[in-house]
Order: structure tokens, then sequence, then C-alpha cells
């Protein structure tokens, strides 16, 4: 009787214009090859492993203006400030920029992808959480690209061969509303206090929402655990949970608000993004990142092999790897990839740097092998933790 | 064509469902089970025949959702077998035809209000900064919306309605005789109900009761949209594993707990088909 409302949201196209367009795809597809190293020496978007080997960024402008049309996937316009860098995008190139199904997972992102092969209303591009990227790479769904800044991104965190690299990431937060809870929590171990009944919850299932998980291994870093051994982590949970501090509850930008979840485990720049969000409406959102959890994680860009507009999708991954679009993401408390190499340049907003929540030491990374095996522990205990 | 001359006219007006339904409910039902006994096409090897995802499928964390689902679904909808019947009971005897009007269309409603608005309707009345709960201080008295008792509440309420609709035609096919014969012979009104009556109405109850638990047992919005996991639940559980951010390459495994939800929907009719044939013969 009850309705399945989450659903991702289709295009309104009509069937026969789908078909009419999926076989003008295909076609498209079918003659790329002959095509793909012109004349002169210069190769298609399609197959283009850099901008220069389309001989330079101007062409890559050009073609991409002709191609008009960028199909995004999975991009919330209140996360890490994306509204702000598709609009700096289709302003400054013209290009308009779909975003279909805002609020997708990674997995959605790589099953349109696959499912949608040589359609016109495949993705251009994605951005994924870190296994995706690597499991998408092993299928061959993705282009070999490098931006023009490539090298600069440190090499723990790309694809040697250019199929994926980290584009922004953040820390494990706590938020807390200052006007609901007398004494903010700034660690995990404050957490468990009796004070903070019914208040602490995450963004989501930890099977579910990368977020979440970034809490657990958090939780588990900050009791003795390691990115070997999670099961701290869930431990913590538990007893979250049998002490009555747990909030079940998905935070989000409305539960923020309403008062629903009065302390939020999630990301750095969401959490610090509700602070200014909020600051009309009543809401004194503070953030601190945990001193005994530090755990930081990164999300990554891939391009689309068989894009369907392969220019705009790669001028795209320019904009964003560009000091413009770098420094957007850090508006919106998100922390590039080139953050370090914008210093050096000198080309990184140093305003919006200062307002990042401090963050005590250095962030270490775990490995896929590492993560896959949290995940696993994560699967058969999260129900068992907190149920 | 043989078809034209020797099949029935009623064959061929059936052609269309039949077809519709190989597409709509044929198809899928191969590619789950296919998909429930392969591994995924993307894993390493490609596709191979396995029965690793039905085992995995009914142990550890899946085990508890699966069973927790069964919990939940039989237990609010038992509830709402029990607490729906004396309320249709009321509505059908009632002498104001307005009362009994509007309680049914109200529960035509009711029965199809789910998913995540009713999720959101209860975690602002009932959540942990919902109106009743501050008003009447329900947290301190150890109410939480987001435990399994919590969701057996939010159940009933498109539960209940959708067991009103379902006993009142049985109800009103109960026979103002037959309470007459039992009062004549000197039945009470308690004899009444558990020698003529409930024994009459059983099929139909037992039938509103498998329509609830396929209702609850299906149910997933509700769920998904009130706790992050905390009630462990089978349909929740395929969701996580198909479209999450976590989990990478579990599409396979999804289908082998969908195929543990037709297994269970399946014992249920079987449990209901004979019960049901062997007494409706009463009501007709």
């Amino acid at each position: 009787m009850e309705s399945l409302v989450i659903l991702p949201r289709p295009r309104a196209a009509g069937l026969a214009g789908v078909l009419a367009i999926a076989a003008l795809g295909l076609s498209a597809c079918g003659a790329a090859p002959t095509e793909s190293t012109a004349a002169d020496g210069k190769k298609s978007a399609a197959t283009a492993t850099s901008a220069t080997e389309m001989g330079g960024m101007d062409a890559l402008v050009a073609a991409a203006k002709k191609e008009g049309k960028l199909n995004a996937i999975a991009l919330p316009r209140d996360w890490a400030n994306y509204g702000a860098l598709i609009d700096g995008f289709s302003k400054k190139y013209g290009i308009k920029v779909e975003v279909e199904n805002p609020d997708a997972s990674s997995q959605i992102e790589i099953s349109a992808i696959s499912t949608r092969k040589g359609q016109d209303r495949a993705p251009d591009v994605v951005d994924l959480g870190s296994a995706f990227a690597l499991s998408g790479a092993s299928q061959g769904l993705f282009a070999s690209y490098k931006v023009a800044d490539y090298e600069k991104i440190p090499a723990a965190q790309k694809d040697a061969q250019a199929r994926w690299y980290y584009d922004y990431g953040g820390y494990v937060s706590i938020g807390c509303d200052a006007k609901r809870v007398k004494e903010c929590p700034s660690t995990f171990a404050d957490l468990l206090k009796p004070q903070y009944k019914g208040q602490v919850a995450l963004n989501g299932n930890p099977t579910k929402s990368g977020s979440a998980f970034g809490g657990v291994y958090a939780a588990a870093i900050a009791n003795k655990g390691s990115f070997d051994n999670i099961q701290p982590g869930l431990d913590f949970f538990g007893q979250l949970k049998k002490s009555g501090n747990y909030n079940p509850v998905e935070s989000t930008p409305a539960t923020v608000q309403k008062g629903e979840t009065p302390i939020s485990i999630d990301w750095d720049y969401l959490n610090a993004g509700y602070t200014d969000e909020f600051k009309t409406k009543n809401v004194d959102w503070k953030v601190s990142i945990p001193s005994d959890g530090v755990y930081a994680q990164y999300y990554a860009q891939a391009v689309n092999k068989d894009a369907p507009h392969p220019a705009a999708a790669r001028l795209w991954e320019e904009y964003l790897y560009s000091a413009e679009g770098q420094n957007l993401w850090l508006k919106g408390y998100a922390r590039p990839v080139l953050m370090d190499a914008l210093k050096q340049a000198g080309t990184l907003d140093a305003a919006a740097a200062a307002k990042l929540p401090a963050v005590a030491g250095t962030p270490a990374f775990p490995t896929p092998a590492q993560v896959d095996a949290a995940k696993k522990t994560v699967t058969q205990g999260w129900a068992k933790a907190v149920s | 064509m043989t078809l034209k001359t020797k099949a029935p006219a009623g064959m061929l007006a059936a052609l269309p469902l039949v077809l519709f339904m190989l597409v709509a409910f044929g198809l899928p039902a191969v590619a789950m089970l296919t998909g429930a006994f392969s591994t995924s096409s993307d894993a390493p090897g490609g596709a191979q025949w396995t029965t690793a995802n039905l085992t995995d499928s009914v142990q550890g964390a899946y085990l508890t959702g699966l069973v927790s689902s069964v919990k939940l679904s039989a237990l609010s909808a038992l509830l709402a077998a029990v607490l729906g019947l004396p309320l249709a009971q009321a509505v059908v005897t009632s002498r104001h035809r307005a009362l009994r009007e509007g309680v049914l269309a109200a529960s035509g409603v009711l029965a199809n209000f789910g998913g995540v608005p009713l999720a959101f309707a209860f975690i602002a009345t009932l959540g942990n900064a919902g109106v009743l709960t501050e008003h009447l201080g329900l947290t301190g008295a150890g109410w939480s919306l987001y435990t399994f008792w919590g969701l057996v509440v939010v159940y009933l309420y498109f539960l209940l309605p959708l067991m009103v609709l379902a006993i009142t035609p049985a109800l009103e096919g109960l026979r103002k005789q037959w309470r007459e014969a039992a009062q004549n012979n000197g039945a009470t009104g308690f004899q009444y109900w558990r020698y003529v009556a409930l024994p009459v109405l059983a099929p139909s109850l037992l039938g509103g009761y498998v329509l609830l638990f396929g209702s609850a047992f299906a149910a997933y919005a509700t769920a998904a949209a009130l706790g992050s996991g905390s009630v462990p639940l089978i349909t929740v559980q395929i969701a996580d594993a198909l479209s999450g951010n976590v989990l990478v390459g579990q599409g396979n495994i999804a289908l082998a707990l969908s195929l543990d939800m037709v297994v269970v929907a399946g014992l249920v009719m079987a449990v209901y088909v004979p019960l049901q044939r062997r007494s409706a013969r009463w009501l007709d």
C-alpha cells in the first residue's frame, strides 16, 4: 500500500525521442574511431587524453562550445558549493549543465554509465566515492584524461592511468546546534556524556551513506581502532545506542534546521556549510573536528569513456581543476585536492582557507583493501550495534 | 494460422493480459532468479553460476534483517487486524450513514498514505523534537520513534485503515438472521461471536491479515526515511546493496534477498490459500 517515493528522477522524455537520440548516439559512437585522428595529427575529444592532444585549451573550448551541453549526475547544489561551480562553468563557456538526480548515490552513477552506453543521455562526468572509482576503472568505464595540473595531484590521490583522480574531500566533524545543546561536544569521547541523550545523529546508514561510514571509521580511530580494525567504531555506536544518545534520524539541512538532529556527525564541508545557511534562521551551528578521531576522505572525478559530450566533459574537468574551480570548492568548505599546489602558486583563496574548521595532525588514508575489509565488517555489524 | 478458427474467443481476449504478465512479471522474475544464482558480470572471471549469494543472504546481518522484517510485519498486521475488526464492526452497524461513509472514505485515503510523507508527518509529531514528544515529555517516558515499536506505530497508521477496508464487505455479509437465530436459541453475545460470526469471518480475517502482512513486508520508503538501519529491514538492505555509496558490486546479493522475500510471501500464501478455500463457502 505504500508507494516507493525515493526514485531516481528520470527526465521527462518521450520514448520515441529517447530511442531516436539513442540511435543518433550509437551512430556517432560508431563513427568515432575513424575520425579520432584528424589530418593535422590532432585527436578528437573522445580519445584525447589531455587538452594538448586536441590542440590546446582553445581547441577544447571550441569543441565543447559546439557540443553546448554537459550531462552531470548526482551533484546537489548545496553540497560542497556545486551550485556555484555549475553556474560558473555555464557562464564562462556558455555550456548548459544538466544535473540528473542530484541526490543519487555512487552506485546509481555507475549504473547510469553502464546501462546507458551509447545514449545521448548518459552522464558525461561523475563524482564518485573512491571505491566506486576503483571498480568503475577496472570495468573500463572511464576515459583516461589528464587535466593540466594532473602532475600536481599527489600520487596517492590519483589513478596512475588518469582514469580518475580525487577532487575534493573533508574531515569527519561534529556539528552542534548551540541553541539546543548547552555545551557542544568536540570529541568522540564527549558524545557519550549523558547530557546528549537522543541527540547524536549521522548522515544516514553507514552501509549506504559514505559520510556515515566515515563517521564509524573516525569513531574507530578515536577508540583504539585502526584502518585495519573498524570494529571499535561499531562498538562505539553500540555504546552510544545503549546510553540512549544515538539518534537514528538521517541528518539533512531540514532536520538540522528543525532541531531534530541537534548534534550531527558529518563531513566538515557539509556541517560548515550549514553554519552559513542557518545563521539567518536562528540556528547557531558550531563545527569541530574531533581531535581523537581524525579521518579524511576524498571523492573522485571521472569522465565517461563513451561520454555523449566528450569535449564538454573534458572541459568540465579542466574547469574543476583550475584555480577558479578549486577555490569554489574551498568556498564550500571542501578541501580541494590541489590545495597545496595552489598555495605554492599563490592562487589559493586565503580568506576561504582560513574559514575551514581547524584540524589537529595530518590526515592519513586507508588503502582500498583496508576500506573493503572495513565495509564488510560494517555491513555485518551495523544493525547489531544499533538495534 | 489456426488461431483464427480453433482458439476460443476467451483465450484470445486473455492474450493481452498474458503478454503483459510475461513482460511485466515474467522477465523480472527470470532476471531475479538468474541474478541471484550467479556472480556479477563485473566480477573478476565474469558471470558464473553460484549459490554464494543465496547463502550470504540468509546469514549474518541479512538474516537479522529478514527475521526482523517478518517480525515487524507479522506483529503490526496482527495488531491492525485485532484493532480493525471492532472498529469496522462499529462502523458497519452504526445508524449514522454519514459516519459510515466518512470512515470508509478516510480509510481509503489513509490506507494509501505511506512512504516519505508519512514518515515526516510522524517525525514532526512524535520524533525527537516532535510536537507531541516535547509537549508530553515522551522522551523521559522512554519513547523513541526510531525503534521497532516506533515503526509498529507508524505502520499501524496505514495498516489499520486497510484492515477496515478489507473486512467491511465481510461484516456486511453477516446476516442479521444468524444473530437472531442465535439469540432465539439462548446464545449470549459472546457465544454468537465465538461460534457463529468469527468462524464465518475467519477466511476474510485471514485474507485481511495476509494482505496487511504483505503490505508491511514490502514497505520500504517509510522505514528508510525513519531509521538509519537501527531497525534492520530486508527492503532497506536491498536498497543499500543496490544503490548505496558504500558497498560495491552487491547487486546480486540484493537479487538473492529479493528471492528470499518471494519465498516468504509464497509461504504465507501457501498457508492462506487452502484455509481460505476450506471456509469460504459460508460467505456468498
